[in-house]
């Protein structure tokens, strides 16, 4: 005997449905049927939303009633090196004040990329009486009066975390204005504020907060200051040191290395600005238990970075400056067999010759010895096919692959060939690779490697790489779930552009700079497709004052239900039917 | 001109830039490029009556993306130190730039030109003089017509001087609040002290003296 959809009982849909978080479940759930769709949209809390310009508060609120979780990514990934101009967009207070009036009893705001402004942060502290957790990630526009406000009206904070966002830093006071009633913090990370807080708020705070968990400290918290801290608080799970140098004093050493015996709890360390190598050995108690360590600020030379390193044989996950060097990545390597992500972040980027002695062969020592190795970031001046083949080969559970070979179009150093071949090896043997950044010199060949190939990648970084159109076209056609593709200084057109329009609507955005899309192109564009928002961004001022084929210096297409937005500044241009 | 004439000049075409593509050079990434990239999108357009029209237009974008490429912001400010690393290209390597700022000693200030829609920042470490400063804001704003004008030698403005054109006074806003001219202190005491820039309408800058600190309504 059939059962219909519409014979099942709602509360057990209801039911089933509060087991799916994921977004992408709950989306397939909701295109099921209608009555599906109307039970999800009323039992979803959390909603993700990529780009804030893919649609417009209103129709977010009028479609989930009940949200208690928000989160928004605003400017283009390339904003974070300087290609997007100050003023481009990104604004959150629309989506504050609606936000706001909607949904009294929303506990969760995230943000990335956005510009928040002071009065955002005091309408987010005045509006959710229930408002638990506030994540700001490379945000920028607001100074810690803001936070002030946030400290002084959330009396059911659990997570605050600024990670990466530029904050203006007139008064250190604000963490003061947290009640002395208040203990309800469980996470704190404040590593990107400049200016001093102050300290003895900070240790009140963390001494009343049982359930403080994460606690990333600024690099104005001095070192001698930290064992009181961690005394404090042995409960931590994550701590960002502040900086990590004094003068060494047999005392204030065994006080520091008392205190993270204490921690037992402790998983991940990262700060370690301006260290001092004699003060490392009081973290070693807590080594073996750690599986994230960042050591990306840490100016420290090999030699101490591979001795801190061996001790960690749970580690996971390890950021950290070139300084490890090959001989530090082999010690890793044979060390640290659980490792999924390394990042290697280069400690002299503009530097004209190389300052250490990291090649490609330490990348391939730590593919040959961590085979569960699936997140990678590495910068480094010289790379050769066959290092990526190995490499390639190696690594089976790879899912982001990122290689910055610091000089651009630098070829096999080997060979003097291109890196097609390597980087075509990465693709076929990565099944499950979703990122990936290239770099080196690079022809048309390795587009089509990756649009036969890269079947389920969904984000793709591109930097002065293939010869013509081809190459764009191998991955606007090729790669499936293309989700996000950003360009710069590429010999890309019109013609791929245009040929794939379509594929277009299937991804989120779209980044070109210093290519070869003429302005003719970015008005066909935005004429036929009105689901996209074809932006031109152009600082050498309005487009059509000059001839119609010249190159766009940059264009940021995405796909949206909102229509244009009007919030642009002087130098973007929204390409639709009526502009033309 | 026969077809095969015409396909063979292609074809050498074509073979000469790739070849051009792939000369190792020591100019700016995405320069040369920028050259190379024009000739080959011409050459595929194919429109053979309108080749003259297309070498025209050609010689512009050039020129156009030259400046593009050629005056970036980071190169410009580059060329105001001494050459120590090679010139940068804007973005590249890809590292954050933030980081600089949680630690010691890089001073990003936003400044602001009247009339223009748009901020930039500049690094006051970049620099190791008010010349050296105010070069590389020449350079920064180079799209727009206008200069700016020196007045490191102590006058005020008077009406004469702005009558000529559109001349901008550079001011900027210190750790209390007032608008300076630039030039008052010492440089490193100026870096110290500088929360951000302003390109004024020399227009509006009458009367503003050196020394003389006044308050300055910033419509920022």
């Amino acid at each position: 005997m059939l059962r219909k959809a519409s014979s099942f009982p709602e509360e057990m849909l209801e039911h089933v449905l509060s087991f799916i978080t994921s977004d992408k479940d709950r989306n397939a759930v909701s295109l099921v049927c209608k009555s599906w769709y109307e039970i999800e949209r009323w039992c979803r809390k959390r909603i993700f939303v990529g780009n804030c310009y893919a649609v417009r508060p209103e129709m977010v609120i009028r479609r989930f009633p009940e949200l208690r979780s928000v989160e928004l990514k605003g400017k283009p990934h390339f904003a974070d090196f300087d290609l997007v101009p100050d003023g481009w967009g990104g604004c959150v207070y629309p989506w504050i004040a609606a936000l706001a009036t909607a949904y009294p009893l929303l506990e969760e705001i995230k943000l990335k990329r956005m510009v928040v402004s002071d009065e955002s942060l005091e309408v987010i502290a005045k509006s959710f009486k229930n408002f638990k957790v506030l994540v700001l990630s490379s945000c920028e526009g607001f100074s810690t009066d803001g936070l002030a406000a946030v400290a002084a009206n959330c009396r059911n904070l659990r997570g605050l975390d600024l990670r990466e966002s530029e904050v203006d830093d007139p008064s250190g006071q604000w963490l003061s204005r947290f009640p002395d009633s208040f203990t309800s913090l469980a996470s704190l990370n404040i590593s990107c504020l400049g200016a001093e807080v102050s300290f003895s708020a900070l240790e009140r705070l963390v001494g009343r907060c049982p359930d403080l968990k994460t606690l990333r400290l600024n690099h104005a918290v001095p070192l001698d200051k930290l064992a009181n801290l961690l005394r404090g608080a042995p409960q931590l799970v994550e701590l960002g040191t502040g900086a990590y140098s004094a003068e060494l004093q047999p005392d204030v050493f065994s006080n520091l290395a008392g205190a993270f015996s204490g921690c037992k709890e402790l998983r991940s360390l990262s700060g370690f600005w301006n260290v001092f190598p004699g003060y490392l050995p009081a973290v070693y108690p807590v080594c073996s238990g750690l599986t994230s360590l960042n050591l990306r600020d840490a100016n420290i030379q090999g030699a101490d970075l591979i001795k801190l390193v061996s001790q960690c044989r749970s580690l996971q996950r390890l950021w950290v400056l070139d300084h490890i060097e090959d001989i530090g990545l082999e010690a890793l390597a044979a060390c640290c067999k659980d490792l999924t992500e390394l990042r290697v972040f280069p400690s002299d980027p503009y530097g004209a010759e190389p300052n250490v002695s990291l090649t490609e062969r330490g990348l391939v020592s730590v593919s040959e010895g961590c085979p569960k190795l699936q997140s990678v970031l590495y910068f480094c001046r010289q790379m050769t096919n066959a290092a990526l083949v190995t490499i390639a080969k190696n690594s089976p559970r790879m899912t982001c692959f990122r290689l910055c070979i610091i000089e651009p179009r630098a070829p096999d150093y080997q060979t003097l060939q291109p890196l097609d071949l390597g980087f075509g090896a990465i693709v076929e043997n990565y099944k499950d690779l979703r990122r990936l950044s290239l770099s080196g010199l690079l022809t048309d060949r390795v587009f089509e490697y990756i649009g036969t190939y890269a079947k389920k990648l969904e984000m793709l970084s591109v930097a002065f790489a293939g010869d013509s159109d081809l190459g764009l076209h191998h991955v606007l056609s090729g790669c499936e779930k293309l989700c996000k593709l950003e360009i710069r200084d590429c010999p890309f057109g019109d013609n791929a552009l245009l040929a794939n329009a379509a594929k277009l609507e299937t991804m989120r955005s779209l980044w070109m700079s210093s290519c070869s899309v003429s302005f003719r192109a970015c008005k066909l564009l935005g004429q036929k497709m009105p689901r996209l928002n074809v932006e031109v961004i152009d600082e050498r001022g309005p487009p059509d004052l000059r001839p119609e084929n010249c190159p766009v210096e940059k264009l940021y297409i995405y796909r949206t239900i909102a229509g244009p937005r009007f919030d642009m500044p002087g130098f973007v241009w929204t390409m639709d039917g009526d502009s033309v | 001109m026969s077809p095969e004439d015409g396909s063979n000049l292609l074809e050498s075409d074509a073979a000469s830039v790739s070849f051009k593509e792939t000369e190792l050079t020591l100019g700016l990434p995405g320069e040369s490029r920028g050259l190379a990239l024009i000739e080959k999108t011409s050459g595929k357009r194919g429109f053979s009556e309108t080749v003259d029209l297309n070498l025209g237009r050609s010689s512009n974008v050039d020129s156009d993306h030259k400046k593009y490429s050629g005056e970036s912001e980071t190169d410009v400010q580059n060329r105001a130190k001494p050459p120590a690393a090679k010139a940068q290209v804007v973005g590249w390597p890809p590292v954050r730039a933030y980081r600089k700022n949680a630690m010691k000693g890089c001073k990003y200030v936003k400044v602001a030109v009247d009339g223009a829609p748009y901020l930039r920042k500049a690094d006051l470490e970049m620099y190791n003089s008010y010349q050296q400063l105010l070069n590389a804001l020449q350079d920064m704003f180079s799209c727009s017509s206008f200069t700016i004008r020196n007045y490191l030698n102590e006058r005020a403005v008077t009406s004469q001087e702005v009558n000529n054109g559109v001349e901008y006074v550079p001011i900027y806003e210190d750790k209390d609040g007032d608008w300076m001219m630039l030039g008052d202190v010492p440089w490193k005491m100026f870096v110290e002290s500088c929360k951000r820039l302003r390109l004024m309408k020399g227009s509006e800058a009458i009367g503003f003296a050196p020394r003389t600190p006044s308050k300055c309504s910033s419509s920022n």
